[in-house]
């Protein structure tokens, strides 16, 4: 009886050690897309390195007919989407999803929400004035863009998010909905379905985590 | 020898409860169900899950008033959709809304019958043949 006890009394100062032990280690998102390893010398020393996938340097026309370019989001995680304003089907739930992380985030300048337009014809700076207004966007951190096909089309890719202009798609346009979550370095640390409010809250959990890697004292 | 006149008292007492729901009420349940699940995929990205609506983008359906006044139009706004200037619960509107040119009116009556008895709205029962008729007076039917 009492060697059960005691056996019962250390399994459980082990389990709460284990637990212990866990929540020290600081949870880390993953770094998703291509990557490859290269090889450079450091004080003469040879080391290997990971270079990870990013997304390239940009530049398109926001709302306000501002030139937007990837500088501006260089101190901020940021949440890329594509979609477009005339869009009757996925868009605005992923509009009104944005708008709870907006909300959540106003005033916390590390944190930037970046919408491209693919319909790129009609969604001119002006249009995307009025869908932002009309949504209820306020401040800076949410930025709607305009571009080129090509560059629009192009960037979409280096998300990984497929996008194509399809006559017979709703409203004229076949594209997902991801939320893609981009880190300070540009390299993409989470995908989320847009249309999902659960997966939208694990984004808003997740971005909670990435902030913490950028804490003073840590990595 | 209780259990089987209990048991047929308990008979009774359902089919005579049966009776008491009519069939319009009958009809009316299972259009508003049909008209759950078409809603969902027809008009909840717009007008949200509760009708609650987006913004100053797309209205809410929660004007019961307006609702109510317009049921005679609203078949034609569903199918063709509507390309006029709103303002419902003093938001003003002035997106225009794509139709569902694929929807029937049996489908357009289902979708009605739950928007209609939804969100505050008390329509009752939106009939396929109420919608037939109202959809011969769209300006865009051809």
């Amino acid at each position: 009886m009492n060697i059960l006890r005691i056996k019962t009394h250390f399994i459980i100062a082990a389990l709460y050690i284990m637990l212990a032990a866990c929540q020290h280690e600081q949870k880390r998102l993953p770094i998703l897309g291509e990557r490859h390893a290269t090889t450079k010398e450091v004080d003469g020393k040879t080391i290997t390195d990971t270079v990870y996938q990013t997304i390239p340097a940009f530049s398109f026309i926001n709302q306000d007919s501002v030139t937007i370019t990837n500088q501006y989001f260089d101190h901020s995680i940021y949440v890329a989407d594509f979609f477009f304003t005339s869009c009757p089907s996925i868009c605005p739930i992923m509009s009104k999803n944005l708008l709870k992380v907006l909300e959540k985030y106003q005033g916390n300048e590390e944190v930037k929400i970046l919408s491209h337009s693919i319909d790129t014809k009609y969604d001119t700076p002006w249009v995307l004035k009025r869908y932002a207004n009309k949504l209820g966007v306020k401040g800076d951190q949410w930025q709607f863009v305009h571009g080129s096909e090509a560059a629009i089309y192009g960037i979409a890719n280096k998300y990984m998010v497929y996008a194509k202009e399809d006559s017979n798609a709703p409203g004229g346009f076949e594209h997902q909905g991801w939320l893609i979550l981009v880190d300070k370095d540009k390299r993409i640390r989470g995908a989320y379905d847009g249309t999902n409010t659960e997966q939208v809250n694990q984004l808003m959990a997740d971005m909670d985590v990435l902030l913490a890697e950028y804490l003073p004292g840590k990595e | 020898m209780r259990l089987p006149i209990i048991g047929t008292l308990f008979v009774v007492l359902l089919i005579s409860m049966d009776a008491c729901q009519s069939q319009d009420e009958i009809k009316k349940a299972q259009f508003f169900t049909n008209g759950k699940s078409l809603y969902t995929t027809h008009c909840g990205n717009c007008h949200g899950e509760q009708g609650e609506g987006l913004g100053n983008l797309y209205p809410p359906l929660t004007d019961t008033a307006f609702i109510r006044n317009k049921r005679a139009a609203l078949p034609c706004i569903v199918k063709y959709g509507l390309h006029e200037k709103l303002t419902i619960n003093e938001r003003f509107f002035d997106t225009a809304m794509p139709g569902n040119g694929t929807l029937s009116p049996q489908e357009i009556a289902y979708i009605l019958t739950y928007v209609g008895n939804s969100f505050g709205n008390e329509l009752g029962l939106v009939h396929t043949e109420e919608i037939t008729n109202s959809l011969t007076t769209c300006n865009e039917a051809k």
